[in-house]
């Protein structure tokens, strides 16, 4: 860490010399940090493809269960919603409701796994000096890499349920690096909770679950158009609400979405981009010494 | 901060500074406050509440320690489980930052502390050294150039690429030793890794160890066994207490620290390697 006092040996671009001092405010030197970051982005690929492949998920029929799970998944939460309102709805609601369930699970799967990374990593961190934020970074490219086969399957109901084409889907990956920034986010802020509360990741499950019934999903936003304000007001707290409305415009209409949706999205990105990492960056030294 | 650094100087053995130390301690204190749950939870510091137990210790690991070393040296770092070696290591890795002071490391540093590779028992030993090869701040293609040193090194045959949680612990330490000393490093530092591992492999570390040395590389060597300390290394510290009680030449500071542990030379601390 450089100080107060200007060094003339620190050479972070040549990476020769280091010198570490006393940080003061707890946050490391921003710039010297995103290089290194940057510099070892292939970490993060590397260890979901080495994850990935320890799951055998990389084999024919691994692939097969990435896509038959959440299909499965679909099916019941159908079944569920045709039950709960006493009659099913039509193939457009399905395409709805995988939509939004595979979106899900990329980003409370990104979450889950996330905040295992840290305390999983333990020898590594022990022994090596690295951006921490690797770990959980990594974590959310194993979750969209586990995204990636389902959206065939999504593109396919798409089409059997006659739902319209347009331009406005260009905007989808910019959407979904939006997605990627926020599940990052959050999986740095529990994976920094989960070192210093081990018991963090056994209470997750209950909020994703909670979230998943809070989110639109297994309901649509027009099922809610005539629920009161009072509601109403929570539900749009929810992160998941512009997130998936904005898909929903695109996919469900044809349209760009709608401003409210674009900007809450965006402002869910970024917000828990900067406010996971800096919580997790000011931590991260610590690390070490409480795993 | 982020200690491993840019790609190699490849085969340029002394470090980047000529004249100067290698590496340059100042001051340094290291305090840490650390849990001494064993697994802290949310559930147990709920249910403690109230009953006003501390949980959280404060640990003086290293205090106050200045000392420099010049490139090509081998320091052997003795002292009492607990006296801070470890911390004062870690340290100089950058895996613990300075409460106070300033460390100074001139060139690459390669750690073998707490076992490194092998974080993930679920990936095979290759994966792994990949692995650990990429957040040491290797590229890919460095990984690659540098794998086969290491697989042969290591001699673990078709256990490469299996889990490594199906290792022994033997095998643990030789693919561990394996990749620390062929990562090339200018400065490479041993916290007590070398006591697992047969007789065979140890002479064949040792050899290894003292290649490195004759390539003016520097060594940090954290170890109980004596013997290996005065055998290979050129200067000794003594840790105590997280204090620097004594540095200069190992047999002098060897002398000390066991006259200090009243045990004398015996054939246990001899043979402890």
């Amino acid at each position: 860490m450089k100080g107060s006092t200007p060094v003339a040996l620190d050479d972070d671009f040549l990476g020769q010399v280091h010198v570490y001092e006393k940080h003061r405010i707890g946050l490391p030197r921003m710039r010297p940090y995103f290089r290194e970051l940057w510099r070892r982005r292939e970490f993060a690929v590397e260890l979901s493809r080495s994850t990935l492949r320890a799951q055998n998920f990389n084999t024919v029929f691994g692939q097969l269960w990435l896509v038959f799970n959440p299909l499965l998944l679909g099916a019941v939460y159908y079944v569920l919603v045709a039950i709960i309102r006493g009659n099913p709805r039509g193939i457009d609601f399905l395409a709805h409701l995988l939509g939004g369930l595979f979106i899900f699970y990329f980003v409370s799967g990104s979450i889950t796994t996330g905040t295992n990374s840290v305390v999983g990593g333990g020898r590594l961190i022990l022994n090596t000096s690295f951006p921490r934020i690797l770990l959980p970074a990594s974590a959310t490219i194993t979750a969209f890499l586990r995204f990636l086969p389902t959206l065939p399957i999504y593109a396919a109901v798409h089409i059997a349920a006659g739902l319209p084409f347009s331009w406005a889907m260009l905007l989808i990956p910019v959407l979904f690096v939006l997605y990627a920034f926020f599940a990052h986010g959050v999986a740095a802020f529990f994976a920094t909770l989960q070192v210093y509360f081990r018991d963090t990741a056994n209470f997750l499950p209950y909020l994703v679950r909670i979230w998943l019934y809070l989110s639109p999903i297994l309901w649509t936003l027009d099922d809610v158009s005539g629920v009161g304000p009072k509601i109403k007001q929570f539900l749009v707290l929810n992160p998941l609400y512009p997130m998936l409305g904005a898909w929903q415009d695109i996919v469900d209409h044809g349209n760009v979405p709608r401003l409210s949706f674009a900007l809450g999205t965006l402002a869910w990105a970024v917000g828990a981009t900067v406010v996971g990492m800096l919580f997790f960056m000011s931590r991260e030294r610590e690390f070490a010494v409480r795993l | 901060m982020l200690s491993v650094s840019e790609r190699a100087r490849k085969d340029v053995p002394d470090g980047p500074r000529v004249g100067g130390p290698a590496v340059k301690v100042d001051d340094l204190s290291v305090t840490y406050r650390t849990s001494v749950e064993k697994r802290p939870t949310l559930r147990g510091a709920i249910m403690r509440a109230g009953r006003g137990r501390r949980t959280i210790r404060t640990i003086e690991a290293v205090r106050d320690v200045s000392f420099e070393v010049q490139p090509g040296t081998v320091l052997g770092i003795v002292g009492a489980n607990g006296a801070g070696k470890s911390t004062l290591v870690r340290a100089v890795a950058g895996i613990l930052p300075p409460t106070e002071g300033r460390i100074e490391v001139h060139g690459r540093v390669s750690t073998l502390l707490a076992l490194g590779v092998g974080f993930n028992g679920n990936l095979s030993g290759r994966e792994n050294v990949v692995l650990g090869g990429l957040a040491a701040g290797l590229t890919r293609s460095e990984v690659a150039e540098k794998y086969q040193e290491i697989e042969d090194f290591a001699e673990l045959g078709d256990f490469i690429d299996m889990p490594m949680k199906t290792y022994s612990s033997g095998m643990y330490s030789r693919l561990a030793f394996s990749v620390a000393v062929n990562m090339t490093p200018d400065i490479l530092l041993i916290d007590e890794a070398l006591s697992a591992g047969d007789a065979r492999f140890k002479r064949k570390s040792l050899d290894k160890m003292r290649e490195l040395v004759a390539e003016a590389r520097t060594l940090f060597l954290v170890s109980h066994a004596l013997a290996t300390v005065r055998e290979l290394c050129s200067e000794a510290i003594w840790m105590h207490k997280g204090q620097l009680k004594l540095q200069g030449d190992p047999d002098r500071v060897i002398k000390a620290y066991t006259r200090y542990l009243e045990v004398g030379e015996s054939a246990v601390t001899d043979e402890d390697f």
